[in-house]
């Protein structure tokens, strides 16, 4: 096989590799927005808060440490221990579940019935608010995150590739391991909407808010919920993301990279979320590998947002949204 | 004079209709103009031209271009940033290709540029609505970045990537470069606001306005009534860009003088502008001047204070003022969704009627 | 009936046909809205389209103002057959619409919603619109005229400056029929213009109704369930059933439709 053509099919492997990452963070767009309308614009934020929050804990950082120092004078940093991963992950999962209450308290009990696009504003200002409150609490260095994934190259793959083509691929372990949390946590979500009590209170408020509260689901408690899973998918694509590059604030702009991969999945459908952040994750990667030099270059800024600008002017309800017949 | 109505008869529609219908409206409006042209720039240092006047005109006039779209045609557009970057090169190409041109009409010209770049990229908007748009106009926002940052024929090949504006004068006075006095960039802004903020009051008060509201609040019915949605929508776009695009030009030669375009119109600027928008309401001209000072201020007080005076360091100044500015931006959402215009509408109402409560 | 017209027992005479729809079919996917429809509109008449619920009415309603494009059939409008055109087209030859769920533009003033009617009668471009001063003003003001005329017609002078999502339900259908009254249209489409109000409201209504006719000489195609109205106040009605056209004539031929007795009282349909 020629040398491009392998170089190619890399560039796709790894391509559907960063997709997965794109759905996990557009699957939790999903779920909020199919749960409660909203397009939750904070969600790569949560993303990297909850990234924040896990780093934090593990290494036993005193929350607003630079606004404490500042405000009493004070010189405190550390609390001085190493708490293990999982008991931080679960702790993270807590404050996002925290975080998930509050904002129904005090955000989205406040803005019902308003128009989807003040709501999305709305989560504009939470991003916002969230960004620099994580900053504050945590201190805005790039951190490392360890949880104890294994990094670097898949040595299995790097040689049965090179026995067969001459040309050992370079994959990454981290990556693997996120397409495989993924699979596993679409597959649970999933089951949890279709065969759970709470998963079918959720797509009935999905459905139709009124209907649903007029059969005694509490509206509250489902958002409550649904944020609540959100945060979780948030901490998930956090650690993948931050195991992978650090935790800084570009982990934010996953979130916007999600948009598209919304666009061309459509905003209601799961299928349409990990299919569209496939299609995104290959098309940029082979785009950049194909067009890219040809043009300077750095073509992952832009190919997403024009591919779903381009393919939503032919089908705007998206690849799985239903076809929109609008009435008088 | 009491502020009132009654006794004030309006005898023709024109009159009717006018802009400032009470009296200390009119006058209070014809003062701060006075002030604006008669006393400031007397008193103008460069610290306060630059860390306050110029910033808060310059986006005023994307804050207005911004909310015609957003605030009077109901497109949400999250490109602004990369439009007011088509204004800083257009500008800066004009400048320097022709630098015969008077630099006013380089500025107006590169806002004609941006008005055809946003209609381009206004088309999607008649296939696609709502936050669907928003994100399709993300792709301006990435795309022109990247393409000012990579096409080297834009920046005149200059080893740096970066745009510098050469000196330019008007009427022998210097506008752009670093020789440029703080009087000179704020007059020239402020002649630009002026003239803009009139353009927008004619345009929003009459049939244009009326129409691009009523693809705002449904669409579908305005188009039964005879709305022709391609040609409300794309006028939105060219006026809208129009602004943004003067305000972009504005924004490079005059305030900044050197511009990298990552830097100065990422998309942390199309947000702040959408900010501004919001926090001074949504659909109003006024608002557009009070969002625009809001958020032009708020870090400039909050600097001073934290960092001036408790001696904070300047990050923390800096993640505290995000803090405020989400929760600001949340809260006005819910309190009032049509901003700082609203209270004031609010405010003025009341003090028409005190010291009855109806 | 003959071409030229006819005269109402209340003696008001009818002109010739203004719009003909020709053997309209519309489709939706597999669902079949409007099923090869004909029936005709006459100058000056009131034309009731009546049915029960999903009997496609609405959709008639849409076909004529170019919302929806039928996929057979085809539509003569003052004697020339009307090429595929969309909704504003439609709106400046010249018909203009009411809405079953009222779609007033809630951001804006009474005034404004009215004004807005008003658009297909302005014609001032972008360029004079930015000066404002000259052409465009004089433009408003002389739009102005006509609409406070309307205003007056309807009385609604006491709200014309407030923002119409603060209106009551019934004022608010009556400046949605003052927004279509201002395009001065040819022919007037009312999609229940009486839903959901009460019997003084809807007395209210009645009249402005018969007024406008009477008054402009407005022809106005109308869908309504009170049957009561219906009969009081228009020329002829067309019956609709499950897309089809089972009955036309004057209340009182349609009132002895057996077809239609069955459809409202409920046959079971074989």
């Amino acid at each position: 096989m020629p040398d491009q053509v392998l170089f190619g099919i890399e560039a796709a492997t790894n391509g559907l590799m960063a997709g997965v990452m794109y759905s996990l963070v557009a699957l939790g767009f999903v779920l909020i927005f199919k749960a409660s309308g909203i397009f939750n614009y904070a969600q790569g934020v949560m993303a990297l808060f909850a990234a924040l929050t896990l780093v934090g804990l593990q290494e036993g950082q005193v929350p607003f440490a630079h606004l404490i120092n500042a405000i009493f004078g004070t010189e405190v940093h550390h609390f001085g221990w190493h708490m293990p991963a999982l008991l931080a992950i679960l702790l993270a999962l807590a404050v996002m579940v925290l975080f998930a209450i509050l904002v129904e308290r005090y955000v989205l009990k406040h803005l019902v019935n308003q128009e989807p696009i003040i709501l999305f504003m709305a989560t504009i200002g939470l991003a916002y608010f969230m960004e620099g409150f994580g900053d504050l609490m945590w201190g805005s260095d790039i951190k490392k995150l360890d949880v104890g994934l294994i990094q670097g190259i898949n040595a299995t793959i790097d040689e049965t590739t090179y026995n067969w083509f001459g040309y050992g691929f370079y994959i990454d372990n981290l990556d693997i391991s996120a397409t495989i949390v993924a699979a596993i946590l679409v597959t649970v979500l999933v089951l949890f909407s279709q065969y759970t009590k709470q998963g079918r209170a959720m797509r009935a408020v999905a459905d139709d808010h009124q209907a649903a509260l007029s059969v005694g689901i509490s509206l509250r408690f489902i958002w409550v919920l649904v944020w609540s899973i959100a945060g979780f998918v948030a901490l998930v694509a956090g650690i993948m993301w931050g195991s992978k590059s650090g935790v800084q604030f570009s982990l934010s702009l996953i979130a916007l990279k999600a948009l598209p991969v919304l666009m061309l999945g459509g905003f209601t459908s799961i299928p349409g979320a990990i299919v569209g952040g496939l299609i995104i994750g290959m098309g940029e990667k082979l785009f950049e590998f194909a067009i890219g030099p040809m043009i300077g270059g750095a073509t992952e800024n832009w190919f997403a947002y024009m591919l779903a600008l381009i393919f939503l002017v032919f089908r705007p309800q998206g690849l799985f949204g239903e076809k929109i017949i609008e009435r008088v | 004079m009491l502020y009132r109505e009654a006794g004030d008869f309006k005898t023709s529609y024109a009159e009717d209709s006018q802009t400032f219908p009470i009296v200390i409206d009119r006058v209070g409006y014809y003062v701060v103009l006075a002030i604006a042209f008669g006393v400031i720039p007397f008193l103008i240092n460069d610290y306060w031209a630059n860390a306050v006047f110029v910033p808060l005109l310059i986006y005023a006039i994307a804050t207005l271009g911004l909310n015609i779209l957003t605030g009077y045609c109901g497109q949400v557009s999250l490109g602004t940033g990369g439009f007011m970057a088509v204004g800083a090169y257009a500008c800066y190409k004009l400048m320097t290709a022709f630098p015969e041109l008077n630099i006013f009409f380089c500025v107006l010209l590169a806002g004609g540029v941006t008005a055809g770049v946003g209609v381009l990229f206004g088309l999607p908007s008649l296939r696609i609505k709502g936050f669907y748009l928003a994100v399709a106009t993300l792709a301006a926002q990435f795309f022109l970045v990247w393409m000012f940052n990579k096409v080297p024929w834009f920046y005149n090949y200059s080893a740096s990537g970066q745009i510098n504006a050469p000196e330019r004068t008007l009427a022998g006075i210097v506008i752009t470069g670093p020789h440029t006095e703080a009087w000179a960039k704020y007059l020239f802004c402020l002649v630009f606001v002026v003239l803009l903020a009139w353009l927008a009051r004619n345009l929003t008060r009459g049939n244009f306005g009326r129409q691009w509201m009523a693809i705002r609040d449904m669409d579908i019915a305005a188009e039964i009534i005879g709305v022709n949605p391609l040609k409300a929508k794309l006028s939105a776009f060219a006026v809208s860009s129009f602004f943004i695009g003067i305000a972009g030009a504005l924004f490079f030669a005059v305030y900044l003088g050197a511009a990298e375009v990552g830097e100065a119109f990422g998309i942390q600027k199309s947000f702040l502008i959408l900010f501004m928008v919001i926090i001074g309401g949504l659909g109003s001209i006024f608002g557009s001047f009070a969002g625009a000072a809001f958020l032009v201020l708020m870090p400039v007080i909050l600097k001073n204070v934290l960092v001036g005076m408790l001696g904070w360091q300047t990050d923390i100044a800096a993640h505290l003022e995000f803090v405020i500015v989400g929760a600001l931006i949340v809260t006005f959402l819910i309190l009032e969704p049509h901003g700082l215009a609203q209270l004031w509408r609010i405010i003025k109402e009341k003090l028409r009627l005190w010291p009855f409560p109806h | 009936m003959t071409q030229d017209g006819y005269t109402t027992p209340d003696g008001r005479k009818i002109g010739s046909v203004v719009m003909e729809m020709k053997n309209i079919t519309l489709r939706f996917g597999g669902v079949v809205a409007i099923k090869d429809i004909s029936f005709d509109i006459r100058e000056g008449e009131i034309r009731a389209i009546i049915g029960p619920n999903g009997a496609g009415k609405s959709s008639m309603l849409n076909v004529i103002n170019g919302f929806y494009h039928p996929q057979e059939g085809e539509i003569w409008f003052h004697g020339a057959r009307r090429a595929p055109m969309k909704p504003y087209e439609v709106a400046y030859q010249g018909i203009a619409r009411t809405f079953q769920n009222i779609a007033l533009f809630k951001g804006m003033s009474t005034l404004d919603n009215i004004m807005t009617g008003r658009l297909t009668h302005m014609k001032a471009g972008i360029v004079a619109q930015a000066i404002w001063k000259g052409a465009a003003e004089r433009e408003e003001t002389a739009n102005r005229e006509a609409v406070e005329k309307i205003i007056d017609f309807l009385e609604i002078q006491h709200i014309r400056k407030t923002p119409v999502g603060r209106l009551p339900y019934g004022l608010q259908k009556r400046v949605e029929l003052a927004r279509a009254l201002a395009a001065e249209p040819k022919l007037l489409l009312l999609d229940e213009p009486m839903a959901g109000m009460n019997v003084e409201e809807k007395e209210d209504m009645s009249r402005f109704i018969l007024d406008v006719n009477d008054e402009f000489g407005t022809t106005i195609a109308l869908i309504e369930h009170d049957m009561g109205v219906v009969m009081d106040i228009s020329d002829r009605v067309v019956v609709m059933d499950y897309g089809k056209k089972i009955g036309d004539g004057t209340p009182d031929e349609v009132r002895n439709n057996q077809e239609v007795i069955d459809a409202y009282l409920g046959v079971a349909h074989d």
